[in-house]
């Protein structure tokens, strides 16, 4: 049944497929299982960051330190395995690190009202300014379980294959989307992103709420991060620099509203495949340079805010309406 | 009640004090080849485009907007200036630099138009509005300069960054006629009446009778246009335009000038002053940090601090937490529904 505050999913997916139809017409070899897995393998982590970036947006904030996180969890990550530590308590502890980061920057957020934007801007410096306390060069992974994670391959049926990252981020995926759609977290936080002061009144657990988004976007980032370090096997301070922009833009382009209380799980997996479909297209072109993907996101940015504005504006007289 | 300038001008002066104890020399300034040196005139210089930056922000800020485009910006007009000159015969002739310098500065106005064009005309909000050029500008500056550094040698061109005026370098003297300019403007005429009132409330100025989307449309225009000269000064210093790292983190560091200077992210209320020693205070927390010898990324994480400490300070919340502790009497309804100052 078509609803219309379907609308904008359905204009992300329609952008899509209509990207991904041209590219085939246009290139030979564009058509095929294999490109469209590429764009889940080469955007596994930027998926992550995205779905955690989208429960943050859906509730009235943003996360700008998710790029320092991801680097932050590379370095910890390369600097401990050097050390001799175990995979198995590396990743459970990087991902606590992260839990916990976001989850402060919640609390300072929610407890002295300061502005999630300038918090997580203070948490984007420390997260960068610690990976550079550790080391300021590149840490080599050569840990024997980072390696053969990079190289599995997980054949499909067909003779296709993905990462160990794409499992992983589509796990999260369906985990997500049972929690915006179907738990009481969700709801909370769709609540809080439409109206905090309404749900204070209403008696929702916004404290909580609020800091369990910040926490849920943390893991992701720190979860994010070690899916990077599958991806680069190293530690680098200066990995996923600008990756925030990359996944607001995706939260975006997949029909959140940036004032909260509105948006899809779902949109964020196109808006992320967007992106990477026209990072794929322009390297299919061959004759264009990478620095037109930055261009072109920034219209399709441009072009998804009015249709939200247009779309929210009537949405409001209905509502003034009624 | 204390000046608003205490804060910012204490954090100045304990750093200066730490520099001077560090470094007994700190203070000295030489003469040399008719220049002035000296650490104290290498903040001032080396700080120039911050300073630009943030006291357009500054005003921007103060009508409860943001700009975070200004890094791209910044890019974009050093991009543009040494591209022209680079294509230019003779490239020390004047008229060929003063072209350039045209070009860039009629360039980054029209980025400050498309973005009060976004934020007044379209009516998005400021953070979205201007990342959408933050995202797109950095590869408008690599398509302007074809990915590669561009290199210039003129002379000219190099006096607005490196150039030496009255003993001073050149670039003190355009931050400060900018900072006049603004000042008198602001403060001796209505605008920053105007500014502060939009800041508000837009909806309530515009029944007052002032026109609330020219007046942001002007603020980010002056925004453009002061990330614009800070590119050309920024870009001539190194003789060399780079679309990649020109002018990076540089809204971060001028939103964070303009906080730690006592304007509030609330708008409504501005501090020229305040934001200049708020950027000086970042210019010599940078020099200081390169001085002590420790690696120079470590600033990221002091500068974490200072933008928590100062947010904090600003935080009707948390002194209410503190001076909550004495108080006796609590009234919880008051405590559950924030208040929207």
């Amino acid at each position: 049944m078509f609803k219309r505050q379907h609308l904008p999913i359905i204009v992300t997916l329609a952008l899509f497929v209509f990207m991904f139809i041209a590219g085939s017409f246009r290139y030979t070899g564009f058509f095929s299982t294999q490109v469209l897995l590429n764009l889940f393998i080469d955007n596994a982590f930027l998926l992550i960051v995205a779905i955690g970036m989208t429960f943050v947006i859906v509730s009235g904030g943003i996360d700008l330190s998710v790029g320092s996180v991801i680097a932050l969890t590379s370095m910890i990550s390369a600097s401990l395995l050097q050390e001799g530590w175990s995979p198995a308590a590396v990743i459970p502890l990087v991902l606590l690190l992260g839990s916990l980061f976001g989850s402060g920057m919640g609390a300072i957020i929610h407890y002295f009202k300061i502005q999630p934007f300038i918090v997580t801007l203070a948490g984007m410096f420390l997260a960068r300014g610690l990976c550079y306390v550790i080391s300021t060069n590149t840490i080599t992974i050569n840990n024997a379980f980072y390696t053969s994670v990079a190289q599995t391959k997980v054949y499909l049926p067909g003779g296709n294959f993905v990462s160990i990252s794409v499992i992983i981020a589509l796990l999260l995926f369906v985990l997500a989307f049972y929690a915006a759609h179907y738990t009481r977290f969700g709801r909370n936080t769709y609540a809080i992103g439409g109206n905090e002061q309404s749900a204070v009144l209403m008696g929702l657990p916004v404290a909580r709420t609020k800091i369990g988004v910040y926490l849920f976007s943390g893991f992701c980032s720190a979860l994010g991060g070690v899916v990077l370090t599958f991806y680069m096997l190293s530690g680098y301070g200066l990995h996923a620099i600008g990756m925030e922009l990359d996944a607001i833009a995706a939260v975006v382009i997949g029909g959140t509203l940036l004032t909260g209380g509105f948006g899809y799980v779902a949109g964020t997996l196109f808006g992320v495949l967007i992106q990477g479909a026209i990072q794929t297209i322009i390297s299919f072109e061959g004759t264009l340079s990478s620095w037109w993907t930055r261009i072109v996101i920034g219209l399709l940015l441009f072009l998804f805010i009015l249709l939200q504005r247009l779309f929210s504006s009537r949405q409001l007289l209905q509502k003034h309406r009624a | 009640m204390k000046h608003h300038l205490f804060w910012p001008l204490t954090i100045l002066a304990l750093l200066l004090v730490f520099n001077l104890l560090y470094d007994p020399t700190f203070f000295s300034i030489k003469v040399r080849d008719g220049h002035l040196y000296g650490s104290l005139i290498d903040i001032l210089n080396f700080g120039a485009p911050l300073l630009l930056v943030s006291i357009g922000m500054t005003l921007v800020i103060a009508t409860k907007g943001i700009d975070l485009s200004v890094g791209s910006i910044v890019a974009i007009t050093g991009a543009m200036a040494c591209l022209t000159i680079s294509k230019g015969p003779d490239q020390n002739a004047l008229v060929l630099v003063a072209t350039a310098v045209g070009l860039s500065l009629v360039l980054s106005l029209a980025l400050g138009l498309w973005n009060g064009f976004l934020v007044a005309g379209v009516g998005i909000q400021p953070i979205i509005a201007t990342l959408i050029l933050m995202v797109a500008g950095r590869g408008v500056a690599q398509l302007i300069t074809s990915g590669q550094i561009i290199t210039v040698s003129s002379s000219s061109y190099k006096f607005i960054g490196a150039g030496v005026l009255f003993m001073l370098p050149f670039s003190i003297f355009i931050v400060a006629a900018v900072f006049a300019v603004a000042s008198l403007l602001t403060r001796k005429t209505a605008i920053g009446l105007f500014i502060e009132s939009v800041g508000n409330k837009p909806v309530a100025s515009r029944l007052a009778g002032i026109r609330a989307k020219s007046v942001m449309i002007a603020v980010y225009l002056f925004c453009g246009l002061c990330a614009g000269v800070a590119g050309l000064i920024l870009s001539s210093n190194v003789s060399s335009a780079d679309g990649n790292n020109a002018g990076l983190w540089y809204e971060l560091d001028a939103i964070l000038a303009v906080v730690i200077g006592g304007t509030s992210l609330n708008g409504g209320r501005f501090y020229l002053a305040g934001t200049v020693i708020g950027a000086l205070i970042i210019q010599t927390l940078t020099t200081t940090i390169y001085m002590i010898g420790v690696p120079p990324e470590i600033t990221l994480v002091v500068k974490a601090f200072v933008v928590l400490v100062v947010c904090l300070i600003q935080s009707e919340s948390f002194r209410k937490a503190i001076v909550g502790r004495w108080k006796t009497r609590r009234y919880p309804a008051e405590k559950e529904v924030a208040r929207h100052v």
